[in-house]
């Protein structure tokens, strides 16, 4: 029963520090100098990424990013406009990459005439890029740079 | 027939009694006027004319109107309010393309034609062709297909009573809009309409449209 005290002088520590936490002020790069319990104003909307170029995978997997603006693009039952670019058969018009053919295989891996349903909406992973100084650093390294660290000079 | 039996002249049918009064109207109309003077008539028929055609147009002028199209909940539920999300209705320099920019021809002989289709479309509306959102929806694809063939017919041209190809500025469009106008646009091989369905209103079931999957 010794423990006892110290037990209870640890919870009112610890329930001290997390009440001042909520009136602390946390600037953090999101919230800006906001207290934690306040709304702050809306940041400003920024302009979206409307360019050709493709953007550099982080890694093989990673679906690729949107180079250019999607506004207005009606993806629905009804239609797609992204396929009205990257379908198969308008690539020679609009000379934008082809949908991967995985997105033609069902989740059997049989492949369909066209795109999966499953993989009908674009968006669930593909994502246009706003053009922003990321608020939060992201010290993410792709897994060339990693294996060129283990040793210098490279090797593949 | 008789002046005598009052009761046989009522009992008479009445297409009859029309076509009575048709070539009572005729022969009046033929006979030279032993009341008025020419120059009265003349300038009778004038003013008469002025207040007609001043009429007809004051009326005419009046449809053509977003208040007029939004009269009807078939445009105001449906079309107006999907409208209003999209770049036609709000952007950043404020001009505003309201429903007649679009969809009535600004250019006289062309606007009586297309008002005279639009009868139709008061029939639609007395008649409850498209008076519920399933019903519009089941006919969004008919009613899509004839203002695509409208605008394709016409080389878009309500898109171009503002949008130049003159005037379009293509280093100021990115990268995508540039190349695509360049290659379709400027060499007259595609028209607004082929690429920019469904940029003010949500499109139909696009199964089977040029272009689309």
């Amino acid at each position: 029963m010794i423990g006892k005290p110290w037990l209870l002088a640890l919870a009112i520590i610890s329930a001290t520090a997390s009440t001042s936490l909520v009136a602390q002020t946390v600037s953090s790069g999101l919230r800006g100098s906001t207290p934690l319990n306040e709304e702050g104003p809306a940041a400003p909307m920024t302009p979206m990424r409307n360019t050709i170029e493709k953007e550099v995978r982080n890694y093989p997997e990673q679906p690729p990013v949107i180079p250019h603006a999607i506004e207005g693009y009606q993806i629905d039952i009804n239609g797609n406009k992204c396929l009205s670019c990257h379908a198969r058969a308008r690539t020679g018009e609009s000379q934008a990459p082809m949908v991967s053919i995985t997105h033609f295989m069902d989740r059997d891996g049989q492949f369909l005439a066209s795109v999966s349903p499953r993989r009908f909406f674009c968006t669930e992973c593909h994502v246009p890029q706003n053009v922003v100084k990321p608020p939060v650093d992201n010290d993410f390294v792709d897994i060339d740079t990693m294996l060129g660290r283990a040793t210098p000079g490279g090797r593949r | 027939m008789s002046a005598t039996d009052p009761a046989a002249a009522s009992r008479r049918s009445s297409p009859a009694r029309i076509w009575g009064f048709v070539v009572e109207l005729w022969d009046v109309l033929r006979r030279p006027s032993s009341v008025f003077g020419l120059g009265v008539l003349v300038l009778a028929g004038f003013v008469a004319g002025v207040v007609f055609w001043g009429g007809f147009n004051t009326a005419l002028e009046l449809t053509p109107t977003e208040k007029f199209c939004t009269g009807c909940h078939e445009m105001r539920d449906n079309v107006f309010s999907e409208l209003k999300t999209t770049i036609h209705f709000s952007n950043r320099s404020g001009v505003r393309a309201s429903c007649p920019d679009c969809h009535v021809p600004h250019d006289w002989t062309d606007k009586i034609a297309r008002k005279m289709q639009a009868s139709k479309e008061v029939w639609g509306h007395l008649f409850g062709t498209i008076n519920t959102r399933e019903k519009f929806v089941d006919r969004r694809l008919e009613l899509a297909l004839h203002e695509w063939a409208r605008f394709k017919a016409n080389d878009s041209l309500e898109c171009r009573n503002c949008h130049s190809a003159e005037s379009m500025d293509i280093t100021r469009q990115s990268p995508r809009a540039s190349v695509a106008h360049q290659r379709f646009l400027f060499t007259n091989e595609k028209t607004c309409i082929d690429c920019h369905k469904g940029i003010a209103h949500h499109l139909p079931d696009m199964r089977g449209v040029p272009g689309w999957q």
